[in-house]
């Protein structure tokens, strides 16, 4: 609309007075013609270029406000999409939270189908999260050296090509590797379980079986396929390390690993903390991998050796085909935690990321 | 990277013997390996305590031990440091090709047993226990049309996102936005499964289906669309970010409008990082079964229709199978994995050669 007026009359003037000034009731579809031949005069730079106000006031009201609302409104289904999750979540487990006659959080069981109906999440949340630490316990120390060696000690040429199939085997899906250690890790890690009983059952968490699918199996199985996806990460963050850094500690008379010790571990440490958080939220929301490999039962024990173990989304994928109306709603429940407890790890997870900003793009 | 690095002890022709520390011999590494191994088997095998793997450990242990022990010894405590850390390293680098390799032998030993036209060809329809047929062709429509719309859903909301936080976004609100696509990276995918059975199979598909909560393969396009966005949206806005400046400034300066210049200019520089991400995010979504199991209820027949009745996935069928009482299934569910891991892998090597290709480099 206002935009072509002060083509000819004002060079060099502030142009918002005299746009508002005259010429406002031209119509926008007498203006679209000439606005080509407006915006190439120079002058019309001058309601600024910076960022958003780089253009002529006059398209306010057309293709661009048009594009801006429509990304505007993408941006914002996603906070729609969260806040419907958690609403939604709620909802459907209120009432079955109603129905349930144990208390939900200490009671160790699960029959939501009963009348009146039992279910309790605290051995769910306690075989999830030990599960994950498990998994991240054993997991990590072998990601970081793996991610080491490939970032500075493979020759250049092995250590592109095994990055990339280490990224590849982060892409397998993880019912695959469920099927594997159903399948195949039992056997082994049964026998493994048989010996540390033998020598080790002095220490409470190896304690008597029978064994097979154990937390033991089950965190494994988590390990070997979070591994990947940490190893690849933090490989990223390594190969970032200013090379005037690693080339100022060998200088200075460094071994290979001083070198790796004083300029590459703290260069990386926000970006190694998020790739760990990062796997454990993957362990975490695990579902596939954990209902194929773990036991399946409702009792906190430490014992993780032994038949056993549950997790809160392998427990959804197990009862799901079975529950009734309250069922579903006791499954939502559970899945309504396992939503906050992924999330106060993810907002941590951020949070130390965006402190230190400059690792936010490699790391996450 | 670090060739250039690499700290050569080759020495100076003329220097004399005695100004140069002491080292290990090159032999030294490779005898104490071998000494460690025969003195963990006798160990192991004298007091009987376990079988050929504990003395493999034991004697990495106890190579690891001795070479810091020499190396102290010899060549000091700084140099005996970096020989253990080194060693320790490429051990922890056996230590994961071990089960990762017996993944992928498991996987194309026990895949290839079914690997034929049958299994291509046909459904699980009426295949019982005992019979040693069936396939996964309805396993594969189901899992092409769920991730088609997933895609169809999440490619625009996610650049158009993308583009808002790069381009308009100012302030805290663009912040919260982008901090919460960073939290939905991490919202497990069995969740968004529940989200959806709340959502829409329980709460707005019996507005349509006779009051029946409503399975469908849409359903699980919905779900898969969930956890597609956050990746998709945070590939693109990496990849707008690294569009050079001048580029848009060129295009300003030309009077070209923002709208046109995102478009024209910013969009088309950036398209091979974003249709990188695009595939990465697919071949992530077309992997999952939780939602799928969740939503999309799981039928043994072929259905093509997305919006009706229930549809199986590829990830679904290896779950079933898996859980099956029959003989066959596990030939059948090692089968549709290898087909699964397949189909995600050609779309993730795709991607990764697509963005080796990409001008604007990471």
């Amino acid at each position: 609309m206002g935009e072509t007026p002060h083509r000819s009359a004002h060079a060099g003037t502030g142009g918002h007075a005299v746009t508002q000034g005259h010429e406002r009731s031209a119509g926008a579809s007498a203006r679209v013609a000439e606005a080509p031949v407006s915006t190439r005069t120079p002058h019309d730079d001058d309601h600024g270029l910076g960022g958003g106000g780089g253009l002529p006031r006059a398209r306010a009201f057309g293709a661009e406000r048009a594009f801006r609302g429509v990304t505007l409104a993408a941006g914002v289904t996603v906070l729609v999409v969260i806040a419907a999750i958690a609403v939604f979540l709620v909802a459907k487990a209120v009432p079955a939270l109603r129905a349930n006659s144990a208390n939900f959080w200490t009671f160790e069981g699960w029959f939501p189908n009963d009348d009146p109906p039992t279910f309790g999440i605290g051995a769910l949340a306690f075989g999830t999260l030990l599960t994950a630490l498990l998994a991240l316990l054993v997991a990590v120390p072998v990601a970081l050296g793996i991610a080491l060696y490939l970032s500075h000690y493979a020759p250049r040429r092995l250590g592109t090509a095994l990055g990339f199939v280490i990224d590849l085997l982060a892409a397998v899906p993880s019912v695959v590797f469920g099927l594997w250690g159903r399948d195949y890790l039992v056997g082994p890690v049964a026998d493994l379980s048989a010996w540390l009983n033998q020598y080790f059952g002095w220490i409470p968490i190896f304690g008597d079986g029978p064994y097979g699918n154990s937390i033991l199996l089950g965190s494994l199985v988590l390990a070997i396929m979070v591994l990947p996806i940490i190893t690849s990460l933090s490989r990223e963050v390594f190969l970032q390390t200013p090379t005037a850094n690693e080339e100022a500690a060998i200088a200075l008379g460094a071994t290979r690993w001083e070198m790796l010790r004083t300029a590459v571990l703290p260069y990386g440490r926000p970006g190694i903390i998020a790739a760990v958080m990062l796997g454990l939220g993957r362990a975490l929301g695990e579902t596939i991998a954990l209902a194929l490999t773990l036991g399946s039962t409702y009792a906190i024990s430490f014992n993780i050796l032994a038949n056993g173990g549950n997790s809160i989304a392998a427990n959804i994928a197990n009862r799901f085909a079975e529950a009734n109306e309250t069922g579903r709603g006791a499954l939502i429940a559970s899945g309504l935690v396992l939503f906050a407890i992924t999330l106060v790890v993810n907002i941590t997870a951020r949070a130390i990321i965006y402190r230190r900003r400059e690792f936010t793009e490699s790391a996450a | 990277m670090t060739t250039t690095l690499t700290p050569r002890r080759s020495r100076p022709p003329a220097q004399p013997d005695s100004l140069r520390a002491k080292r290990l011999p090159g032999y030294a590494a490779p005898a104490l390996a071998v000494l460690a191994l025969l003195v963990s088997a006798g160990l192991v095998y004298g007091v009987d305590l376990g079988g050929p793997v504990l003395v493999v450990v034991l004697g990495a242990l106890l190579y690891l031990a001795g070479l810091f022990a020499a190396a102290n010894a010899v060549e000091g405590r700084r140099s005996a440091r970096n020989r253990f850390w080194s060693a320790l390293i490429h051990s922890a680098l056996v230590l994961a090709v071990l089960p990762l390799a017996s993944v992928v032998w498991t996987l194309f030993s026990k895949g290839t047993a079914r690997l034929d036209g049958d299994f291509f060809g046909s459904s699980m329809n009426n295949i019982g226990a005992r019979d040693a047929n069936g396939g996964a062709y309805h396993a594969i429509v189901g899992t092409l049309e769920q991730v088609g719309i997933a895609t169809a859903i999440t490619v625009p909301l996610g650049v158009l996102c993308a583009i808002y936080i790069v381009e308009y976004g100012r302030g805290r609100f663009a912040f919260t936005i982008r901090f919460f696509v960073d939290v939905m990276t991490g919202i497990p995918s069995i969740v968004t499964g529940l989200f959806v059975l709340a959502f829409w199979v329980l709460i707005v598909s019996p507005w349509f289906n006779d009051g029946q909560p409503g399975f469908s393969g849409f359903a699980a396009a919905l779900a898969l669309s969930v956890l597609m966005l956050p990746t998709v949206v945070r590939s693109t806005e990496e990849m707008l970010r690294l569009v050079p400046a001048p580029l848009r400034e060129g295009a300003y300066a030309l009077g070209v409008p923002k709208w046109k210049t995102i478009l024209r200019v910013v969009l088309p520089t950036a398209l091979p990082g974003i249709v990188t991400g695009i595939m990465l995010s697919i071949a992530r979504a077309a992997g999952e079964t939780a939602p799928v199991l969740l939503v999309a209820g799981g039928g043994a027949a072929i259905n093509f229709n997305p919006f009706e009745n229930n549809q199986s996935s590829l990830a679904l069928f290896v779950y079933q199978q898996a859980g099956e009482a029959s003989k066959y299934s596990p030939a059948r569910a090692w089968t549709a994995a290898l087909t699964l891991v397949v189909l995600v892998l050609v779309l993730t090597v795709a991607a990764k050669l697509l963005a080796r290709r990409n001008r604007l480099g990471r």
